[in-house]
């Protein structure tokens, strides 16, 4: 994972300033760096979005392809998660070396989504049994600025949240032979509702207090992190310890709460950019990588 | 793609463009800050970013280290979404091999190696949307990136696709024409020199007609050269007033 190296002094600079709740950067203990979120960037995906948070930059691009439900839930469709930590971000990523990372991102997104109420997948099934609608859901690690998973989990739910599938209808002739129909007007399309999608919280315990969004240079000073998945509702959907260090389960409670707290405010933001943006309508100004 | 015109009796193609017209060409350099260059470029629906890193000390095994000039290493890589049809893999398949292998042997033309011996300049590009033309806009991308990062070039590497149709010659062409599968050139030029520092041409073509899409595509190229050449200065002009001077 790409990471820096601190000298002591530097480590403890910034544990000592964490203490004092004053950051290097200036933020207090539970405040995001600032998040710059854009939909719709890459036209030829169902959806798509660009989340820039601090030098952290993400795509997500997410297509809808027909697949076959699976055995066990026939009437449902699914998600694929697949990360791609390019070289772009830095070049340890060359080749396979991105793949561990790529891997264990993929298996936390699995996880977070891994619950009845954060997408409604029935309305994803198409006919039960034979066809459904799989969204493939693919994020791109442009550039590693720390707290990729907050990061990644925010680009993932505005990139949902982006996502237009076209409506079919399932024709059925005499003979019991179905048949399916795409509508004509490409904007005859199901949205999914974005409002369950959870998103990742981490704290990282650094000295005896926790932040969150940190960056590189505190994640070099952090033993362990929590990592959190919340609901706007402050529902946790998945909880994980990540790093070499250990934590006392007093301080995980504290985390959690923090987690739950600071979990609904990010929730209540991104969907007020979501929104404004919508309505801003095609008239929007595409910004993209050129701004 | 049977009774699809790519070029209408008028002179228009599918998407309204005349004969030799290249696609709306936008840029910007120094688009991440962690890396020592970095550029992205778009042209038309062909979106690519690329990176530099370096140069910098052999990575890995030092017995790739070249005594007399810089190692270059590209690596081409599309996003599993930026096709029509889903990709399995970013990179590592074959035709990605062949990309990075193009871009090297471009690359390694233009910069001016020698002055770097013993060392390594990564060159990685990566594709966010294809639509024709992938090989041309990553070679833009890659020169404003090279740029970016301060490496001594011989001169800007410009490249361009060019199509043969019913006569004439199409330049930088979209997806559409390309798929239609008819010839295709893919030609990076150095252009104040005029030298050619990769040319590859798929399908048959005529040897008579040879020069005229040769022509086409150089000249695109040139094209491309004025509004890269453009997008540096309006850069470089950028940099100077925020460093107030």
């Amino acid at each position: 994972m790409a990471s820096v190296t601190l000298s002591e002094a530097e480590k403890v600079y910034i544990v000592h300033g964490v203490q004092e709740d004053l950051r290097v950067d200036g933020r207090g203990c539970e405040d995001y760096r600032s998040v710059e979120v854009e939909t719709d960037v890459v036209s030829n995906t169902s959806g798509s979005a660009r989340v820039k948070l601090g030098h952290t930059d993400i795509l997500v691009g997410v297509k809808a392809e027909m697949g076959t439900p699976k055995l066990e839930k026939p009437n449902e469709g699914y998600l694929e998660f697949f990360v791609d930590c390019s070289a772009n971000a830095t070049p340890e990523f060359e080749g396979r070396g991105g793949d561990d990372l790529g891997t264990e991102i993929a298996n936390t997104l699995y996880r977070i989504f891994n619950n009845k109420c954060s997408v409604d997948l029935k309305s994803l099934c198409i006919n039960p049994r034979e066809h459904c609608w799989v969204l493939y859901v693919d994020v791109l690690l442009l550039e590693c600025g720390g707290n990729l998973f907050d990061a990644i989990s925010i680009a993932v739910k505005a990139a949902l949240f982006n996502t237009r599938i076209p409506r079919v209808r399932v024709l059925e002739d005499e003979e019991g032979s179905k048949d399916i129909e795409l509508s004509d007007d490409p904007y005859d399309c199901i949205r999914l509702s974005v409002e369950n999608v959870p998103c990742i919280v981490t704290l990282c315990k650094i000295g005896y207090r926790h932040v969150v969004d940190a960056t590189l240079q505190e994640e070099a000073c952090s033993l362990a992190s929590l990592l959190v998945s919340v609901t706007s509702k402050g529902v946790v959907t998945c909880m994980r310890k990540v790093g070499k260090g250990s934590l006392d389960p007093e301080s995980i409670f504290e985390m959690m709460e923090t987690s739950k707290r600071v979990g609904k405010v990010l929730h209540n933001s991104l969907q007020s950019i979501l929104h404004k943006e919508e309505s801003l309508g095609p008239k929007r100004q595409k910004v993209g990588f050129l701004g | 793609m049977a009774g699809l015109e790519l070029l209408s009796d008028q002179g228009y193609r599918v998407d309204g463009r005349r004969a030799g017209e290249l696609r709306k060409i936008q840029a910007r350099m120094g688009v991440f800050a962690q890396a020592d260059g970095s550029a992205y470029i778009e042209q038309g629906n062909t979106k690519a970013l690329a990176v530099v890193y370096g140069p910098h000390e052999i990575r890995g095994s030092r017995a790739r280290a070249l005594p007399d000039r810089a190692l270059v290493n590209c690596q081409y890589s599309s996003a599993t979404f930026s096709t029509g049809e889903r990709k399995r893999r970013p990179h590592g398949d074959r035709k990605s091999c062949e990309m990075g292998l193009q871009l090297r042997q471009t690359f390694e033309a233009a910069i001016l190696t020698q002055l770097h011996p013993r060392s390594q300049i990564d060159i990685y590009v990566q594709v966010l949307q294809a639509d024709g033309g992938t090989y041309a806009a990553c070679v833009n991308a890659a020169t404003l990136a090279v740029l970016d990062a301060g490496i001594p070039m011989r001169d800007f590497v410009c490249a361009c696709s060019a199509g043969f149709v019913d006569g004439t010659a199409l330049a930088d062409l979209s997806h559409v024409e390309e798929a239609a599968g008819g010839p295709q050139l893919a030609l990076a030029l150095l252009p104040a020199s005029g030298q050619i520092a990769l040319l590859e041409m798929d399908s048959r073509l005529h040897e008579d007609h040879l020069d005229q899409v040769l022509e086409a595509a150089a000249q695109a190229a040139r094209d491309v050269h004025t509004l890269l050449d453009r997008v540096v200065r309006q850069h470089v002009r950028e940099a100077t007033i925020s460093l107030g001077d």
